[in-house]
């Protein structure tokens, strides 16, 4: 599938030369300037040059994968079109390394090339009115239809970005009630367009509707988009979530970058609204920010140098609190305009930037910095266990049948 | 963002393998002859400096010439460097004067440039020779500097100064005066010793009447010298202060582990957990603020004063909170003498009034960052 291209191997080493020499070559035989978006992604996913670090004929070239840098560099200086990641970011940050990890052959041959060049959104089917920070208690069943060789769903999820954009969604469902809850559980490639999925936007605090609620009413499943073993299902989600993790907190800002931006720029701009006590608070953030973009790009250097450092399970938490922090002092620094909120009208928004809009809506919109991505309580744990190796608390749930737990 | 503010380039936050073999050279010896018992045994005699600990830190590996040049008698080494050793220090709450002598009366020689001045910073720099500056430990980067002492003829000092740090190891005491900056032997000054609240870094007033002292610098360069040397001693107090937070915060995670009650170690309630992720938190995020001041100081960079002034208003805070944290989660033994989290608390209040408060280098910030006050 790559025929006519610099040839790599086992035998060839890949170096930064001969991903820009593939480079080179895909610019060469799709010119940006004369091909179709979708066709040009295409053409760079069959060469290789979409994820370098993943296998050859799934779009990389598996080579290590900070060479996807000089790829980037060079189709970016090119003017070539990127496939807009943020649209589908659930697809690339979490549906793609699970698929990777977990699929058939099959599996990653029909799913991976139109997840990265965008033509097939993916949505995340995890969380559950029952099921938030204790995932593995989700309730939605999926029972083997054996004649027909599929499963049945029914359930209800919730906090589902891009549900009613989606092609597909990763789902996880219990196939096993009488199993401790964390062993009857599967992993599945849920059908968006399946007449079962019922998608219902989610009106939020901040008015507009980022997420949905999806109900899945008798969808059916053919068992081929099982991915992963039958009641394996939670080992696969972990990997889901670890990739999640991974995207969340990891960006890189300038100083005074991100929430303290506006703040900062209304307390010089606007010297009426400044007073004593807001002059402290603006100092004592203003530096917590800074020591935060420090400490993340302490973070990326380790990881770079190859000491991948346990800061990164702790940059989500100083993340969240700093921006609400920030947020809040910012609708007070406002005075009268702080009561003021730009816009209740429910929205749909396809991107989302937590730095957006007005003052009101960054202040809302930054209490689920605390609650999206896993809950900073529940990140406290995570560090104290699993970078201080402190014990857990004695639970009661690990063993018991899923079916006979309270709820 | 505006120009003075921005950052010029990536400061390096990591270290590198020369620097991690001399936190092994410094750790080691701290492991073997300045252990919690030794120093509360020294601290209980009211002479806390253990010269031949320093001899061995200073002289034989080399530690207190790391910011001299290698032709002025020092290791060439620098900022970065001599931030490593303190962070070592303040794990171990050293009883050295390394911050005194080696840090801040280096760096005001090292500012003066002048002949007069060199043959004493190669005294420093070969360890044999400690050297306290005669000013309030309190004294900060971007204060207005006092001028307590004035020239009383002939060469002769006549003044007094409070709260000066390791000045009763000090063979020599730097004077700023009105006329200058002067040495002065610490034999020609009445040195008395005060109760610190620190038992490990000791206080003195200093009192001069009509002391001899050798010239070192005209008034305007010892005044700059004096103030660059602030702005580099409270940059690498910021790793001294991160270093005695991670002492407090490992010292505390062992203790919770250990430590049963209901039937369960204590470390296993979960809001026990999660004050001390928090904790670890703040100490991660403490030593890349402390990690960029030493860096920044290392390159010269335009944005030092900066950088230094958020490690300082951000490390001070993190370092008593740890200790404040260290004694509470030990219970009862925590409040105890025998235990050393004592020694860490002291260290660390006192540490966040030494070379300013948050409060005035959140100040300093406002002024860089160009956040004016109403």
């Amino acid at each position: 599938m790559t025929t006519g291209a610099t040839p790599t191997g086992p035998s060839t080493p890949i170096t930064a030369e001969t991903v820009r020499a593939r480079t080179r070559e895909l610019l060469a035989a799709q010119p940006p300037a004369g091909t179709d978006r979708t066709a040009f992604l295409r053409a760079r996913f069959d060469a290789g040059l979409a994820w370098v670090h993943y296998p050859e004929g799934l779009g990389g070239l598996g080579a290590p994968r900070s060479l996807q840098a000089v790829v980037d560099a060079e189709l970016q200086a090119a003017g070539a079109p990127d496939n807009d990641p943020r649209r589908i970011g659930i697809g690339l940050g979490m549906a793609a390394p699970t698929i990777l990890a977990y699929g058939t052959e099959e599996q990653k041959q029909r799913f991976l090339r139109p997840l990265w060049v965008g033509e097939e959104v993916w949505c995340q089917l995890f969380s559950e009115p029952g099921a938030g920070s204790d995932l593995a208690a989700l309730a939605t069943r999926a029972v083997l239809d054996e004649g027909a060789g599929e499963w049945v769903v029914d359930g209800q999820k919730v906090w589902t970005s891009s549900a009613h954009n989606a092609r597909w969604g990763i789902l996880v469902a219990r196939t096993d009630p009488a199993l401790p809850k964390h062993q009857g559980i599967t992993y599945f490639l849920c059908d968006m367009h399946d007449p079962g999925v019922e998608v219902r936007p989610l009106r939020q605090i901040t008015g507009e509707a980022e997420f949905n609620e999806v109900f899945l009413t008798g969808v059916r499943i053919p068992d081929a988009h099982r991915l992963g073993a039958v009641g394996e299902g939670w080992a696969v989600a972990r990997t889901t979530l670890m990739n999640e993790r991974v995207s969340i907190g990891g960006m890189r800002i300038p100083r005074e970058g991100g929430m303290i931006a506006p703040v900062a720029a209304a307390w010089r701009e606007r010297p009426g609204l400044r007073t004593h006590a807001l002059h402290q608070r603006l100092l004592e953030l203003w530096v917590e920010a800074e020591v935060a973009r420090l400490t993340g790009e302490r973070l990326r250097q380790q990881l770079a140098a190859g000491q991948p450092g346990p800061e990164g399970s702790g940059m989500k938490l100083t993340f969240a609190r700093l921006n609400q922090e920030i947020s809040g002092l910012e609708v007070e620094l406002l005075g009268e305009e702080g009561l003021l909120y730009e816009d209740w009208t429910m929205r749909r928004p396809e991107l989302v930037d937590f730095t957006g809009r007005d003052a009101g809506y960054r202040y809302l919109r930054a209490k689920g910095n605390s609650i999206e991505g896993g809950t900073s309580e529940i990140l406290l744990n995570i560090v104290a266990e699993r970078v201080l190796g402190l014990p857990p608390e004695p639970r009661d749930d690990k063993d018991l049948a899923w079916k006979d737990l309270s709820r | 963002m505006t120009a003075p503010t921005a950052p010029t380039a990536p400061a390096d936050l990591l270290y590198s393998e020369a620097e991690e073999e001399l936190r092994a050279a410094v750790r080691s010896l701290l492991a073997a002859r300045c252990d919690a018992g030794a120093v509360l045994a020294r601290a209980e005699t009211g002479r806390p400096h253990d010269p031949a600990l320093w001899h061995t830190l200073a002289a034989e590996i080399g530690t207190a010439g790391l910011l001299v040049p290698e032709k002025l008698g020092g290791q060439g080494a620098g900022h970065r460097e001599a931030a490593v050793v303190l962070e070592e220090l303040g794990r171990a709450v050293a009883p050295v004067p390394y911050l005194t002598s080696a840090v801040l009366a280096t760096e005001i020689l090292l500012g003066c440039d002048t002949a007069e001045a060199a043959p004493l910073l190669a005294e420093l720099a070969s360890g044999r020779t400690v050297c306290a500056p005669a000013v309030p430990l309190t004294l900060a980067p971007g204060a207005p500097l006092p001028a307590p002492v004035r020239d009383s003829g002939a060469g002769t000092l006549t003044g007094t100064v409070n709260a000066v740090a390791d000045a009763v190891a000090a063979d020599v005491l730097l004077v700023l005066a009105d006329t200058g900056l002067y040495a002065v032997r610490a034999a020609d000054a009445a040195v008395t010793p005060l109760v610190p609240l620190d038992l490990t870094r000791p206080l003195a007033t200093v009192t001069l009447e009509a002391a001899p002292g050798t010239r070192l610098a005209d008034p305007a360069t010892a005044r700059a010298a004096v103030a660059g040397a602030l702005l580099c001693a409270a940059g690498l107090l910021a790793s001294e202060q991160a270093g005695l937070a991670e002492w407090c915060l490992t010292e505390t995670v062992g203790h919770v582990k250990g430590r049963y009650q209901f039937n369960r170690p204590v470390g296993s309630f979960q809001a026990l957990k999660h004050r001390l992720a928090r904790l670890w938190l703040d100490v991660a995020s403490a030593r890349a603020a402390a990690r960029a001041a030493a860096d920044a100081l290392a390159t010269g960079a335009p944005d030092a004063p900066l950088t230094v002034a958020v490690a300082q208003a951000y490390c001070s805070g993190v370092a008593v909170r740890a200790a404040e944290e260290c004694v509470q989660l030990h219970g009862g033994i925590g409040m105890t003498w025998e235990h050393p989290a004592h020694l860490y608390l002291k260290r660390a209040k006192a540490d966040s009034l030494a070379l300013g408060t948050a409060g005035h280098h959140r100040g300093l910030v406002a002024d860089f960052a160009e956040l004016p006050a109403p």
